[in-house]
């Protein structure tokens, strides 16, 4: 008996050491439980992550174009004719002063003004239709983390500088210092150097993208002073399509979210953690179940332990707090059972999940938040449990239970 | 009502009755008990089995509530309590040996004479388990103090839980044959402590017996029968000293 420790405190895990056996089992099954939701959640967030990783790095959480031009209804004998224009580049207006507000978006992590349209690279013979690019580069990379895809040379756009693709740069059989002639549509044209190459970890995206200085590009596409997107990054990737709405709707710009832009991956990752849920919450439920029931067994074996100590002054408030604690202590040392579970089940799925080279196939952590909510969660679940079964202990009738 | 008592009463009965639910009937067991115990008082409440000896003794104890009547505990009207002050009257004022020693196997012997204080103060501290400590030496159970309370023998049990219905220093001890479960030896020193505490002390006891060689051995006998006090008479076989 430490002297710090209340009554219910010292009965509570007394009570869990006299029915040794009992008490180790419970722990063991929630320890199961838990250990099955931490692992799972763990591995889900590492699946997800890594898949949104591959998927989105090349994309950015959400784009702001410029609004279609509208089609003009053409009044002829009796009958509308609506006709859409055709489209050409149009740049946003008032990016400049557009740029300051969205930084003043708390929403926002990173703004990177584009200048893109079509053009064409020459060398020699070869001759490909492109995606010319024209970015400011320390800003793009915390949008699209180019910087991580570079294979050769370096990321640097100054005039005359050019980043290709390694599809590209096979297509024209081109590589670092070698010259490109860029063709715009509209005739100009400009001769770069090639300084970096890269790879998207896409086929087309290599074979099609070119970057260059935003300057560059905007002459190439006559946008001088213009861009023809502007591309953000946000804290919370999940809140990109409510802030696209609010975009929408404030500045009438076209807002395109990664969610809208892959409904398809984004629905699978939604439905993804739904299903996991549903399992979180019957593997919970049923810890709560088990709990529950040892915790009823051995309010009845103890009513007459429980008679005597209100027949000695205890209150009904002191019997249901040793019974909700029990409960607690069960889940919370069930909790921290099932995370070195956890965390053993991750370990060895780490050495049996590599690729065939020997590294991982992704990463995956238990984190220490992880472990924290777990174990918080099932001392909840613990003491939520136990109420019933405390309830039913603090209002025996203590003339009952001695005489039983 | 408490000036009317008797400035040393323990305990006052008047016209206490309980009844219970017996299918649609109810079934009066105490038809009406007026009794007052004075401090110091080592009463022996016999009578036939099914009198309601336990039942008043639960009632005393304020274990159970009466369907009519007063019961005063040191002065206290306890019938406009609510529970919580009950429970706290309870643990505060009165002791409670069973048949059925019932001690909590959990703990040792020094905890279970400890329980009534732990519960009371709601933490241990040093006083306490010296407290503790000096009433197993009064049961001359010193020696036994870290034993699990299951591994006493019978005898050695009831002398814990005597031990420990004194730890509050209680104004009365109810016993509920104290005794039934132990052979002729060991019941004759089990009775005999109880006496020495309450010589000792002074401390006031009502103690239900079927065995009349030790009701023989209490200054006061009272007789229920029937759910009625039949006879209530000072015990001239044993005046107490002085
Ligand atoms: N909870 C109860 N419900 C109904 N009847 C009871 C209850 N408790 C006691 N009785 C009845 O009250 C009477 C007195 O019982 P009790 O006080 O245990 O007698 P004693 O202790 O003198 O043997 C008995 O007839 C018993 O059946
Ligand atoms: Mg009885």
């Amino acid at each position: 008996m430490h002297p710090w420790l209340p009554f219910e405190w010292i009965a509570a895990t007394r009570f869990l050491r006299e029915g040794r056996t009992q008490s180790l089992l419970i722990i063991v099954g929630v320890g199961v439980g838990v250990s099955v939701i931490v692992f799972m959640s763990a591995l889900l967030s590492g699946l997800q992550s890594n898949l949104v990783k591959r998927t989105l790095s090349s994309q950015a959480h959400l784009v702001l174009l410029p609004p279609e031009e509208i089609a003009r209804p053409q009044f002829g004998e009796g009958q509308a004719l609506v006709q859409k224009q055709a489209q050409r580049l149009r740049s946003i207006d008032q990016w400049q002063a557009l740029r300051g507000r969205l930084e003043k978006l708390p929403e926002i992590a990173a703004i990177s003004p584009v200048a893109s349209g079509p053009a064409f690279a020459v060398r020699g013979d070869a001759n490909k239709s492109i995606n010319l690019i024209g970015i400011e580069p320390a800003n793009y990379v915390r949008v699209i983390e180019l910087d991580q895809k570079m294979v050769g040379g370096e990321l640097r756009v100054n005039a005359g500088e050019a980043l290709i693709g390694i599809e590209l740069a096979r297509d024209l059989g081109a590589t670092l210092g070698d010259k490109l002639r860029i063709n715009a549509s509209n005739g100009a044209s400009d001769t770069l150097t090639i300084v970096g190459l890269f790879d998207l970890g896409n086929k087309a995206a290599n074979a099609r993208n070119v970057y260059v200085g935003l300057r560059t590009a905007q002459s190439l596409l006559d946008l001088v002073g213009g861009v023809s997107s502007i591309d953000l990054a946000l804290h919370d990737m999940y809140q990109a399509e409510a802030l696209s709405q609010r975009l929408n709707a404030e500045t009438g710009l076209i807002a395109d979210s990664w969610i809208k832009t892959n409904a398809q991956f984004f629905t699978a990752l939604t439905s993804q953690r739904i299903s996991s849920n549903v399992i979180r919450f019957f593997i919970g439920l049923s810890v709560a179940f088990g709990i529950a029931s040892v915790l009823v067994v051995s309010v009845v074996q103890r009513s007459r332990e429980i008679g005597i100590l209100r027949a000695m002054g205890a209150s009904r408030g002191q019997v249901l707090r040793t019974f909700l604690l029990q409960g607690g202590i069960v889940g919370l040392l069930g909790s921290l059972l099932g995370s070195a579970l956890a965390w053993s089940f991750l370990a060895l799925w780490r050495t049996l999940a590599v690729n065939a080279d020997g590294t991982p196939m992704f990463m995956i952590e238990v984190e220490p938040g992880l472990v924290l909510i777990a174990a918080a969660g099932a001392t909840l679940v613990g003491v939520l449990a136990a109420l019933m079964p405390a309830r039913r202990a603090a209002s025996l009738d203590p003339v009952v239970a001695i005489r039983g | 009502m408490a000036e009317a008592l008797p400035a040393n009463a323990v305990l006052q009965l008047a016209g206490l009755k309980k009844s219970y639910l017996s299918g649609d009937s109810e079934l009066e067991v105490l038809h009406g008990i007026d009794l007052t115990l004075q401090r110091g008082e080592f009463a022996a409440l016999i009578g036939p089995s099914g009198s309601g000896k336990s039942t008043l003794l639960n009632l005393i104890g304020l274990l159970d509530r009466p369907s009519a009547g007063q019961l005063f505990i040191d002065g206290v009207e306890t019938s406009t309590l609510a529970e919580a002050e009950i429970t706290r009257l309870r643990g505060q004022r009165i002791g409670f040996v069973f048949q059925h020693h019932l001690l909590i196997p959990a703990f040792t012997a020094l905890e279970n004479v400890m329980m009534p204080l732990l519960i009371d103060r709601g933490r241990p501290d040093a006083a306490m388990r010296a407290r503790a400590a000096e009433l197993l030496a009064g049961v001359g159970l010193s020696e036994r103090a870290d034993y699990p309370a299951s591994k006493l023998s019978g005898g050695q049990q009831q002398r814990v839980a005597i031990a420990r219905a004194l730890a509050m220093r209680p104004s009365l001890v109810l016993a509920d044959e104290p005794t039934g479960n132990l052979d002729t030896h060991t019941a004759d020193d089990i009775f005999a402590l109880l006496r020495e505490v309450n010589q000792r002390e002074q401390t006031t006891f009502l103690i239900v017996t079927h065995d009349p060689r030790l009701a023989g051995r209490c200054d006061r006998i009272v007789e229920l029968v029937d759910g009625d006090i039949v006879s209530d008479r000072p015990n001239p076989a044993h005046q107490p000293a002085g």
